[in-house]
């Protein structure tokens, strides 16, 4: 039995080890001087970690009765979280070695993080599911003020904490009434209750707070109201980490929550979903627009997309967790690069995250400019760009299951949105004359804003094939 | 080799338009001249091996969508290597004719720009479009060469774009066809509609059905097959510019002349009485359709010859001469004499492309002097192009000898439309047919008269410097000279002869109901009526020479006596006005009302107030409630929870 167990967790108990023989090898061998090669071990192991688990044995297994899933959908996601956090790392090593960041701890940190949400996405009962949120949560906590002589990021560090604490403690209230309910925590048993008596008025309780505390953390309106100060206050490899895989995470694990558990009473949670979704989107697209701060800008513009992928899951159809998951696939794509942009701005080896600092950028850099363009375009979902797939997946989902005015209302937000992205634009390629930056970029960022900006081309052909196990991952959940 | 045939002129197209820079100007000329010698001789093959059995020769599956299939596929048949042989050849001798005409060109001379791969390529392009239009196998492959054959047509009238004319009349011919082919849409999807087929055969196996057929459309109850017709129909005026749609064909002349007498004179006018002609088994069965058709055509006779009276223009008074001779096509059509329908556009195509070539070798000598006002006594300067347009003259004013059926061309043909019309009992287009006749003589040597008669006017240095055209000019006047002279005796049996001669010529091409004996009742008109298109002649030919040649100060006079008259005339019974006070202003009104206030004040002003209003004041108002303390964010957190579980327990409690 046990064996067994451990078969079907193995990535993440190899992480796991990873993590902490790493931990101690670093705190053994010379701290800091040893956190570039623990870094770039991280990348290996976590890359490693994603061809354990795509090329791993296929079908759907669960282990520890029942609490820990591996199928098709867990498995997709955990294959994007770990991708991202290996890039993540890679492209951040040389920003964080230049202001004197790199501390062994970082990569440490963010491989704990990875198993945390690799619990997420895998988890088949609520104490699964806290254990990892919260495993997550707190790598994440340290991870946001790691520049602990900045009072911005020690004030990120401390806001992220205290209203993650908030959110933890909604989403354990509503944990307990559902345990309270249904009479148990695993998943199964919560789906066999609903099914066979009907939700009740404390299950739905229980239901809207998780729902609230999961919001948070993936950035939904009204518990958004962190994002945009993490974001900034945050180290930009840190910020990038934030807009990549704790997304991609804790949308897989709504969507888990809501089929596994409450799959029974779909129709009653994607209302909800379906107002956090055009929130999210408005509110995005329009809070963007008065930004300066690219960072903070990409703050808002990650509110704007969750929404997207939650009108996705609002649909609450297999169609639409299928375009939720190609949706975050090139949401992460997307970030990646742009966030590999970002960290490569700089002046006299200052970071810059003044938008107005890339006036007439095209005309120093065509290429670099070019890739951006692309991306940011990709993001606002001008086709026949890769963004504008993922817009149009999520969109058609919505209208397949009945919600015409919610696909509208993405199309309106869409076009608000396209507003910021393409003034980037604007500033690259008319602005004014001004002062240059840096054209240093090290090789790992010039590669992952280049390859990202190229699958955003090349990936109109077929999206890479990413459809198929798209629509495997949400076959195997949505029955 | 339909294949050949019909793909040598695409070929042709793409090497001389595209490729000319690599292989150089004079070379892609001649390729694209060549390939479509090589086009005509197959033509001339294929009519004369050709069985008279139809064949049909798939080039490719175009189509596939549902039950709407449509080939690309060649339908070869009597009607169609008709066609082929008046198209290939007439476009061969033009392309010929062009070389000349064509070397030097003041609109283009100055800047040193290089127009005459691009002219070829345009001449070579409508010879492909007009050949896949003539070889259709299916509605969507006939609408595809349609459209194929109106682009040429623009592009060549625009040809000389910086000249403002010639930009608008270009455009003018592509809008009115766009009504036309309107009605062409509608008749094709219609007959879509009806048979599930767009295919000539499905259609044509249906067609009895069909004149039974009951259908609904715009506000009353029609029959299917007339209402198919008159839809197609309307098309065919489009393209044959027949009287209401016909204000496209004179302002066309702003193109090259060899494009005159290529496209609106021998083949792309003719596609409508090539269209009613490969509908006939359609068309038979619908009655009202087909007088209206004779209505239509025997008005458009009368009408385009009464303004052909006092035209000034050259290229203007045989514009109208052929929009005129179209409408005698479509009464032969309209009264169900297919044959003698295809007969007429057969020999009109040489006589009239003929007199175009021969008005463009004129013009050509006299620098581009168009005005017949300042033309005089210029036979001895244009030997050999008086002579071809002596022909030509002859040919369309009808010369022969009278109740025989020997004669020029245009002798045989016309009066086999003049007596089937008799013979079908329509008094009334037989008499409008008659007196165009005579108007018809009358211009026609008007034309010769001033042109080449009396005393030379206009500018003595024009006189001066006019010449002969070069031999690549005149040997097409010479080719075509045979065929307005020989082509009427030759084909008057198969066209025009006894029904079974006719039938067993065409077989299935065309098809005559078992109750139609227009044809056959048509050579047992009364002698009076066989003569008199001669005699009509003779009036018009006296009287030209009496006003032109006797008293050239009568015309002058008689304008003065006749003013109202003259100036309805002149001006072609005012419907450009009519049309642009009654069509184009309207258009241009409701254009402008929905672009200033339709366009510009109610979407522009509610987006540019939502952009430029709205929007801003959200964002100031995000802005600021992202404050940056603690507690509205957390503050924030449970007005949200609140809203959520609100929400659940209004709507989710319900069970």
């Amino acid at each position: 039995m046990i064996p067994a167990d451990l078969t079907v967790a193995l990535p993440e108990i190899a992480l796991a080890v990873f993590a902490m023989a790493a931990l101690m090898f670093g705190a053994f061998a010379g701290k800091d001087r040893v956190a570039a090669p623990i870094l770039w071990a991280t990348v290996a192991a976590l890359l490693i970690a994603a061809l354990l688990v795509a090329f791993g044995p296929a079908g759907t297994r669960t282990a520890f009765g029942g609490m820990f899933i591996d199928d098709a959908f867990a498995r997709f996601a955990k294959v994007v979280v770990l991708i991202a956090a290996a890039a993540v790392l890679a492209m951040g090593q040389d920003y964080m070695a230049r202001r004197r960041l790199l501390r062994f701890e970082f990569p440490v940190l963010v491989t704990l993080s990875v198993v945390g949400m690799m619990m997420m996405v895998s988890a088949g009962d609520l104490m699964a599911l806290y254990m990892g949120l919260e495993l997550q949560s707190l790598a994440l906590y340290v991870l946001a003020s790691l520049r602990r002589d900045s009072l911005k990021s020690t004030e990120a560090g401390l806001k992220y904490f205290v209203l993650g604490a908030l959110a933890s403690g909604l989403l354990l209230y509503g944990a307990s009434l559902s345990y309270g309910y249904s009479g148990t925590t695993l998943f199964s048993g919560i789906f066999a209750a609903v099914e066979s008596d009907g939700i009740s008025l404390g299950l739905l309780f229980g239901l809207a707070f998780m729902i609230a505390g999961l919001a948070f953390k993936v950035s939904a309106v009204p518990f958004h109201m962190w994002t945009p100060d993490v974001y900034e206050g945050a180290p930009t490899p840190v910020t990038a980490f934030f807009a990549t895989a704790p997304k991609a995470a804790a949308l897989a694990l709504f969507a888990r929550l809501g089929f596994d558990a409450f799959g029974a009473a779909v129709g009653e949670w994607t209302q909800i979903v379906a107002f956090l979704a055009v929130a999210s989107m408005f509110l995005g697209a329009i809070a963007a627009i008065g930004q300066r701060d690219i960072k903070r800008l990409m703050a808002y513009s990650s509110i704007t997309h969750m929404g997207f992928a939650l009108v996705g899951l609002s649909a609450g159809t297999a169609t639409g967790v299928q375009a939720m998951l190609v949706y975050i696939a090139i949401y992460v794509t997307m970030n990646i690069g742009v966030f590999a942009f970002i960290l490569s701005m700089a002046r006299d080896g200052e970071p810059v995250t003044d938008i107005a600092s890339l006036n007439m950028y095209s005309r120093r850099e065509p290429a670099k400019a070019l890739a951006m363009m692309v991306l940011l375009f990709s993001l606002a979902g001008v086709p026949p760009l890769v963004g504008f797939f993922g817009k149009f997946y999520v969109l058609w989902a919505a209208v397949e299951a009945g919600l015409g005015w919610l696909a509208v209302a993405g199309v309106i937000a869409s076009v608000i949105g396209a507003f910021y992205y393409l003034r980037i634009v604007y500033y690259m390629y008319f602005g004014e004359e001004g002062d240059a930056l840096d054209r240093a970029m090290p090789a790992a960022q010039w590669g992952l804003l280049m390859a990202s900006a190229v699958i955003m081309v090349a990936g109109v052909v077929n999206l890479f094939g990413i459809e198929g196990f798209a629509d495997a991952a949400a076959q195997t959940l949505v029955r | 080799m339909a294949t050949i045939l019909l793909l040598a002129p695409l070929v042709g197209a793409l090497i001389c338009g595209l490729g000319w820079r690599l292989i150089g100007e004079r070379p892609a000329q001649i390729i694209a001249t060549a390939l479509l010698f090589l086009s005509g001789v197959l033509a001339w093959i294929i009519f004369f091996t050709f069985s008279g059995e139809p064949q049909q020769i798939q080039v490719l599956r175009w189509i596939e969508s549902g039950s709407l299939v449509a080939d690309w596929a060649i339908r070869l048949d009597r009607l169609t290597a008709v066609m082929l042989v008046v198209v290939t050849t007439v476009s061969a001798l033009v392309h010929l004719y062009s070389f000349g005409y064509m070397a030097h060109d003041e609109n283009f001379d100055e800047k040193r720009e290089s127009y005459r791969p691009r002219f070829f390529a345009y001449l070579s392009f409508f010879t492909f479009a007009m050949l896949a239009l003539v070889t259709a196998d299916n509605l969507v492959q006939m609408f595809f060469g349609w459209e194929g054959v109106g682009l040429a047509s623009y592009l060549l009238i625009g040809f000389y774009f910086r000249k403002p004319t010639a930009n608008a009349a270009a455009m003018k011919a592509f809008i009115v066809n766009r009504v036309g082919d309107f009605g062409f849409t509608l008749g094709m999807l219609a007959l879509f509609f009806l048979t599930d087929s767009v295919s000539f055969s499905v259609i044509f196996d249906q067609a009895a059905v069909l004149g039974e057929t009951r259908l609904s459309f715009l506000w009353a109850d029609w029959n299917a097959a007339n209402l198919v017709a008159f839809l197609l129909f309307v098309g065919a005026m489009g393209k044959s510019a027949q009287l209401f749609l016909h204000t496209w064909l004179p302002d066309a002349m702003e193109g090259p002349t060899p494009v005159s007498a290529l496209i609106h004179a021998a083949t792309m006018v003719t596609a409508g009485v090539f269209l009613v002609a490969r509908m006939s088994p359609l068309m038979e069965y619908a009655d009202a359709t087909m007088a209206f058709v004779t209505a239509i055509g025997a008005a458009t006779a009368f009408f385009a010859a009464t303004v052909g009276l006092v035209q000034n223009d050259i290229k203007r008074v045989i514009a109208y001469s052929t929009c005129s001779q179209l409408g005698y096509m479509f009464v032969a059509a309209g009264v169900g004499v297919y044959s003698v329908a295809i007969f007429h556009l057969f020999t009109h195509a040489f006589f009239k492309a003929m007199l175009f070539l021969g008005a463009g070798s004129v013009i050509h000598g006299m620098h581009h002097e168009q005005d017949m006002r300042n033309y005089g006594g210029l036979r001895h300067k244009f030997p050999k192009t008086f002579w071809a347009m002596m022909i030509g003259t002859l040919a369309i004013t009808g010369v022969g000898i009278p109740l025989t059926h020997y004669g020029f061309a245009g002798f045989v043909s016309k009066d086999a439309i003049i007596e089937s019309s008799f013979a079908a009992g329509s008094g009334y287009a037989f008499w409008l047919l008659v007196i165009a006749a005579g108007m018809t003589s009358f211009y026609s040597w008007r034309l010769m008269f001033m042109t080449f008669f009396g005393a030379p006017r206009g500018s003595r240095k024009t006189h001066d410097h006019a010449h002969e055209s070069p031999s690549n000019m005149t040997i097409p006047l010479g080719v075509l000279a045979i065929g307005a002279i020989l082509a009427g005796v030759i084909w008057y049996e198969p066209f025009f002869g006894s029904e079974e001669a006719v039938e067993a010529w065409f077989g299935p091409a065309i098809f005559m109901a078992e109750d139609n004996h227009v044809l056959h009742d048509a050579h047992y008109v009364p002698a009076w009526v066989k003569l008199s298109p001669f005699i009509a002649m003779l009036i018009g030919l006296g009287l030209a020479w009496l006003m032109y040649i006797r008293r050239p100060d009568l015309p002058g006079k008689l304008a003065e006596n006749q003013w109202p008259l003259y100036q309805f005339l002149l001006n072609k019974w005012y419907f450009d006005e009519i049309y642009d006070y009654v069509f184009v202003r309207p258009a241009k009104g409701l254009g402008r009302l929905l672009w200033k206030r339709g366009d510009g004040s109610v979407i522009d002003g509610t987006i540019n107030g939502i952009a430029m209003g709205l929007v801003p004041l959200l964002t100031r108002l995000a802005g600021r409630a992202q404050s940056g303390y603690l507690f509205h964010y957390a503050f924030v957190m449970v007005i949200g929870i609140a809203l959520v579980v609100t929400w659940f327990t209004m709507t989710g409690g319900a069970n």
